[in-house]
């Protein structure tokens, strides 16, 4: 596999005595070209039949504004309250032992079994007026359910898991002995953790922080019964695509999409460059 | 100077030594408080609250919904996708992971991204394109209706939806773990004589395994629980094309609280049992598993 190139000079593949190439290749791109790209490209061919004049008509109309707005800001809200509460939840079950920590482990891949729509009527009902969370925060004047409060609550539950499964290993990984290291030369703990440890921490949080707000953006189920849905306030952009293509309006509901892939490469292309950043500054 | 921070770290009590390298006695239960208390309300209280909605009339209310005929054809409906999606892309997965670990090859970089793809497009998205491709509008729509094969708003569109969104499951649990685990045992085995198909039947996929079943787990658990994809493909005919999640949205829309948990809770139950089997696999082959997680 690794013998090199009996000539010099652009080869496809390196020589392998193993067989299956052709065919678990070309199965494999048959089927990745059927399922994922043929309809992928669809979508960017719609777009483009579309018309700038129309496009930028859907791109600008103020009800998809807002539910982009909304989306994007609840997502990076959720996301940013996952940062601090997804690291503490990652560092209590990798370094403190309690009774129950295996059964809290497992339980933080909930939000990945949970079927969305089953977190979404579950949360609405906690956190409406008159379920278990809701009737405490009431008195407060707090109010979660159908306001945008209650899609930052549902995109908490999805995101969690994605911070905590990055940041954990990378805290399993971290030798003692630095921070010994640091203690004797004079640090208080406080200073171990924000100055030696949380900057090796820092390319596993943003990466956390980023699939938690790739995932926010576009989450649906756990959402829409929670949100409320009321147009320019708490209604999401991918609910918005629903309601077009329900209205059989193609055209509007291609065009939201379009834009909302496009932010999402845009935001994640500019998380891996802070991410490449931070792992030269840091790593 | 360094003599002087050398007798400073030497005075230190052996109790205090220890204490450098963890929090405080009261920082320690702090934090340990609060983290418990954050899961306990957005990870633990939605799971009772199902259970609990679910049998707040008793069991008789339970039954009947779980027992209505639009119930049953749900499951059978879910069960029936989950039954083709995910041997489908089990498939895929072993395909492209023997074809990306075991060679090397130009672009191999870049068919790993695309492979994940999927997660990153929302699930509206994913039954969007397919709309797009198979809808009124367009050019292969129609042209299989006058054939009669419906696409969209009926099975097939419900499985090329779900196939979509657990599409990249198995390949990337087998991808990182065959890449470590190399060819050095394909190799032997194929200069003792097996061919190709002895070679991936006796030695790469005992190799594998339990990998392959933690991946088909994750795939298939999303495969019956997807919602947004399949709801937008799906037309919502009762009866017809409704699948679990679906059906819950519909009972929980007529306001019919107990029926639509008493069908969230059979879902609730198989998250539960995909999460004990996951941990299972995760304690007992942890080291056959690849390192990557998530998902």
């Amino acid at each position: 596999m690794t013998t090199a190139p009996a000539e010099a000079g652009w080869r496809f593949r390196q020589p392998s005595v193993i067989p299956g190439f052709g065919v678990t290749l070309g199965f494999s791109l048959t089927y990745l070209t059927l399922i994922i790209l043929i309809p992928l490209s669809g979508l960017v061919w719609h777009t483009a039949a579309l018309g700038w004049a129309d496009f930028w008509a859907i791109a600008t109309d103020r009800r998809t504004i807002k539910a982009l707005q909304v989306s994007f800001g609840t997502a990076f809200v959720a996301a940013a309250v996952n940062v601090v509460f997804g690291t503490l939840v990652a560092w209590v079950l990798v370094r403190y032992r309690f009774p129950g920590r295996r059964i809290l482990d497992a339980m933080v891949d909930l939000p990945f079994a949970l079927p969305t729509a089953v977190a979404g009527i579950a949360l609405t009902s906690l956190y409406a007026p008159k379920g278990w969370v809701g009737s405490l925060l009431a008195p407060l004047g707090i109010k979660v359910a159908y306001t945008p409060l209650g899609i930052v609550i549902a995109l908490i539950f999805v995101g969690l898991p994605f911070v905590v499964r990055t940041v954990q290993p990378i805290i399993e990984e971290i030798d003692r002995e630095v921070e010994e290291a640091a203690a004797t030369l004079g640090a208080n703990r406080f200073q171990t953790i924000s100055r030696v440890l949380l900057p090796g921490l820092t390319p596993a949080i943003v990466t956390g922080f980023a699939l938690a707000f790739a995932r926010g953006v576009g989450e649906y189920g756990s959402v829409i019964f929670i949100a409320g849905n009321l147009p320019y306030v708490s209604e999401i952009a991918p609910l918005l695509i629903v309601i077009r293509l329900e209205e059989f309006h193609y055209a509007a509901a291609t065009g939201i999409a379009t834009i909302m892939l496009a932010i999402s490469f845009l935001m994640l292309l500019v998380i891996n460059l802070i991410q490449s950043w931070s792992r030269k500054r840091y790593g | 100077m360094v003599d002087l921070s050398y007798t400073a770290a030497a005075d230190t009590s052996p109790a205090s030594t220890v204490s450098a390298t963890t929090e405080g006695r009261t920082t320690r239960w702090a934090l340990l408080a609060l983290a418990l208390v954050f899961l306990a309300v957005f990870l633990l209280l939605p799971l009772v609250l199902v259970f609990a909605e679910a049998f707040k009339r008793g069991w008789a209310p339970y039954f009947d919904t779980i027992i209505d005929p639009d119930t049953i054809s749900a499951i059978r409906l879910t069960l029936l996708v989950a039954a083709i999606a995910v041997p489908l892309n089990l498939v895929f997965g072993v395909a492209a992971a023997w074809a990306i670990a075991k060679f090397e090859f130009k672009g191999k970089a870049f068919l790993t991204t695309l492979i994940d793809l999927p997660f990153s497009v929302s699930p509206v998205i994913s039954g969007l394109v397919y709309v797009l491709l198979f809808g009124a509008n367009s050019v292969l729509g129609p042209w299989l209706k006058s054939y009669g094969i419906e696409i969209l708003f009926a099975v097939p569109g419900i499985v090329l939806a779900t196939i979509f969104v657990t599409f990249p499951f198995v390949a990337r649990e087998l991808i990182p773990l065959m890449q470590e685990q190399g060819t050095g045992d394909e190799e032997a085995a194929l200069s003792l004589g097996a061919n190709g198909w002895q070679t991936f039947w006796y030695v790469t996929l005992p190799n594998i395994k339990w990998g392959l079943l933690y991946g088909v787990l994750l795939c298939n658990a999303r495969a019956m629980g997807e919602f947004g994809a399949v709801s937008v493909v799906s037309g919502h005919i009762r009866g017809l094309t409704n699948t679990m999640p679906l059906h819950v949205e519909i009972l929980y829309n007529e306001y019919n609280a107990v029926g639509a948990f008493a069908v969230a809770s059979l879902l609730a139950g198989l998250a539960l049992v995909t999460l004990v089997l996951k941990t299972i696999l995760e304690i007992r082959y942890g080291h056959a598993i690849a390192a990557s997680r998530g998902h």
